[in-house]
């Protein structure tokens, strides 16, 4: 056990430090431009897409080095590092691991540059949790796929130029899981219609999920991603990321001393809020789970940096985090009282109403990618061995 | 970075975990409980022949001077197993002799703790069970060389088996004005007393102290300083308590689990139903959190002190809290086998409720951790 860096490390931190003392002022000080120069300078010194191999541009980061790229960013509050969430977390990861020589050239240069945003074709009107019936259909004619059918909760599909999606090439397989395939269509293809479904956040953010409709769109051949029937192991696979959580530790964190700053200002029964002993244990109760949180998942990290299964404590880091989300988006408008119903943009909203999106944002993190019931059930049957339901 | 355990340390682990299985399976457990003072001589000579007794204890006094990591996979193993013996206290009052004794206290009593030939425990809370130096009221009157000690300590572990107590008591009216020193049971004018406890496998009670003496050579450090001592084995006593709860907490997802393999109903296992299977996936989330923290604590301990207070807390807190709330799950999962006394679970659930407010309930802790952050 030994949770001190190496001399290697403390010097890639070291440079690390140097480079975000020049390039990266503190959140107040970032100027309206600030944003662009900050993507030119992480894209040369290769922080954009830092796991990914020298050879497609990438940084050819170790897992460490991620970690410590990662705690470094998060303690100085910096931006995303590129733009592209769902192409630097999802599609590159794929594309690295299954496309051709010819579909890295094409695709991967354009997602670290931020000339692409990708969107993620999983869901379907009545296809979740049990993803692998999915019926969307692609047929073959000639050398295009012709694509019917419907995706839904397509975070970004309104403003994306590509959808990364899961498609049925073969309509009897022998099980659901085979007879998938992944095609990477351009938005713009003729026959593809955005219908964006309104959510429950009232922000700016209420429309950032959609369906998109497929109707007789035609995709070349070579837009597939591995080969055909491959599409299941393609999504259940992802590059060798590190699972440290630290991400999300991270940002419960901030989220934490943001937690005591409403404390301070917030009163019960006509008292400060930081002086009842409710609220100082919720806060020690929330600091403590934060800290099993980082914990754990240095736990995943340590596992994976020794070639070990990580994946168990990937999971639980999943669920441990859903947990934590919900606890602090409805104990900050708790605090809050009755002005918990004040939203961003009426003067009479608290920190501006920023509790307000997180107390009806989580279901982003919380459903999305599996909810939290889902995670126990992988837990249950994946870890601890017990049958399928 | 490595947050596993070294081979060593693996092989520590099994054969305690084997040691354990062998000479204390739950059978022996139940009739060591029933006993007079929950504790087997010749366990617990064992267990010193094993070199567990002074695990942490420089090898000049007969230890084998390992760390806190080491201890730590040691008392998970033996709140695994609901091991009824006197260990944390005395491992406590071990650790305390070896940073906070002078030479010729260490020479004087560490031989026969890590032996066995002598039992430790640890006198601290009084009447208002608080973990504060405040709550310390014991006077210790000067007295020649020493003192003279008057008042009671209460919720003393095994106080019946121990042959010295660690005692902090008062010798000024300074918040902080605290001495700490080492009282052997058979002194003139100290009384004991244990009460029957919930959870069989510990015995608690009273030590009395009327006009008891105290020489000089038998006070640990300068006299008015010994706070930070205390505080120091609070902490200790905090991570030593969070390790037995993670191997006991451990045990009892284990025998849910198993149990939930096993039953059928509706013509299946009832670990195929989300309703079993839910919990269970919660109750590992919390072992697996609770290990986290606790075995952090244990790597602090031994190698930055000052951290030591707030991963203390953090262990303890998520332990103590989470194990309780395991112990009623695992009734509810074995259902009505779970109420028999034939059945283990109950005896977990029991020491859950003993460990709760061992060295700190949640609620200490939580507050701790608040002020920590000097609010």
């Amino acid at each position: 056990m030994d949770f001190d860096l190496t001399k290697e490390e403390e010097a890639f931190r070291d440079d690390l430090r140097g480079f975000l003392d020049e390039h990266l002022p503190p959140p107040e000080e970032r100027a309206p431009d600030f944003l662009p120069k900050w993507w030119k300078a992480v894209r040369e010194k290769r922080l954009i897409g830092f796991a990914w191999p020298k050879q497609v541009t990438g940084g050819g980061g170790s897992l460490m080095e991620q970690f410590i790229l990662k705690e470094e960013l998060l303690a100085r509050k910096a931006p995303m590092l590129g733009r592209d969430v769902t192409g630097l977390s999802w599609v590159g990861p794929a594309l690295i691991q299954f496309g051709t020589d010819e579909q890295k050239q094409k695709y991967i240069p354009e997602i670290l540059d931020g000339k692409t945003m990708w969107c993620t074709g999983y869901s379907e009107p009545d296809v979740g949790s049990d993803l692998a019936s999915l019926q969307c259909r692609a047929e073959r004619d000639g050398d295009e796929y012709v694509v019917n059918g419907s995706k839904i909760w397509i975070s970004l599909a309104h403003f994306a130029t590509g959808i990364y999606n899961l498609v049925r090439t073969d309509p009897n397989p022998p099980t659901k899981y085979d007879g998938i395939s992944c095609l990477l269509i351009p938005m713009d293809t003729p026959g593809i219609e955005v219908v964006p479904i309104k959510n429950m956040s009232m922000t700016g953010m209420a429309e950032i999920f959609n369906q998109v409709f497929f109707k007789d769109v035609r995709v070349p051949v070579e837009r597939r991603l591995g080969d055909e029937g491959e599409g299941w192991a393609i999504i259940c696979s992802a590059l060798q990321n590190e699972r440290s959580s630290i991400t999300e530790v991270m940002r419960h964190s901030q989220r934490l001393e943001s937690l005591y700053e409403l404390a301070r200002h917030s009163r019960v029964n006509g008292r400060p809020a930081l002086e009842d002993a409710g609220v100082r244990r919720k806060l020690a109760s929330i600091e403590t789970q934060i800290e099993a949180l980082r914990l754990g998942g240095m736990r995943a990290l340590s596992r994976q940096l020794r070639g070990l299964d990580h994946q168990s404590q990937a999971s639980l880091g999943k669920l441990h985090n859903c947990n934590l989300l919900v606890e602090c988006a409805d104990f900050a408008l708790e605090l809050e009282g009755s002005a918990n119903q004040y939203m961003a943009g009426s003067e009479a909203a608290v920190d501006d109403g920023r509790w307000q999106v997180d107390g009806l944002a989580w279901p982003v993190t919380v459903v999305g990618g599996g909810t939290p019931n889902i995670q126990k059930n992988i837990i249950a049957e994946r870890i601890l061995g017990l049958p399928k339901d | 970075m490595n947050f596993g355990l070294s081979d060593e340390q693996e092989l520590l682990r099994a054969e305690v975990r084997k040691f354990l299985g062998d000479r204390c399976p739950i059978d022996t457990v139940r009739l060591l409980a029933e006993t007079e003072h929950a504790h087997s001589p010749e366990l617990w000579k064992q267990l010193a022949e094993l070199g567990w007794l002074g695990m942490i204890v420089p090898e000049q006094y007969g230890g084998s001077d390992l760390g806190w990591v080491e201890l730590a996979v040691l008392l998970i193993e033996t709140g695994r197993s609901l091991l009824p013996a006197p260990l944390v206290a005395s491992t406590l009052v071990v650790a305390t002799l070896v940073d906070a004794a002078s030479d010729e206290e260490r020479e004087r009593w560490l031989p026969g703790l890590v032996d066995g030939s002598t039992i430790g425990s640890v006198a601290i809370l009084e009447e208002s069970e608080s973990w504060t130096p405040t709550a310390i009221g014991l006077r210790g009157e000067p007295d020649r060389d020493g003192f003279v000690l008057t008042g009671c300590k209460r919720f003393v572990s095994d106080p019946m088996t121990a042959d010295l107590f660690l005692v902090p008591f008062r010798t000024g009216d300074g918040e902080r004005e605290i001495t700490v020193a080492v009282v052997e049971s058979e002194s003139d004018g100290l009384s004991r007393k244990s009460f029957p406890s919930m959870d069989r496998t510990r015995r608690m009670g009273d030590v009395l102290f009327e006009g008891v003496r105290v020489p000089a050579s038998q006070v640990l450090g300068p006299v008015g300083e010994g706070w930070p001592v205390v505080a120091r084995l609070i902490d200790r006593g905090a991570v030593a308590t969070a390790a037995e709860i993670c191997g006991a907490a451990e045990a009892l997802h284990r025998l849910s689990l198993e149990y939930a393999m096993d039953r059928k109903q509706f013509g299946r296992p009832i670990g195929a139903f989300q309703g079993i299977k839910h919990p269970l996936a919660e109750m590992y989330l919390e072992v697996e959190s609770s290990k986290s923290l606790l075995y952090y604590a244990a790597w602090v301990l031994t190698h930055r002190p000052d951290e030591v207070p707030r991963a203390a807390s953090c262990a303890k807190a998520y332990a103590s809290e989470k194990f309780v709330r395991i112990g009623v799950d695992a009734i509810q999962i074995h259902g009505a086998v779970g109420y028999t006394d034939d059945c283990p679970v109950h005896l977990y659930f029991k020491r859950a409720k003993w460990a709760r407010p061992s060295y700190g309930d949640s609620n200490y802790h939580f507050d701790r951790i608040v002020g920590l952050r000097g609010l």
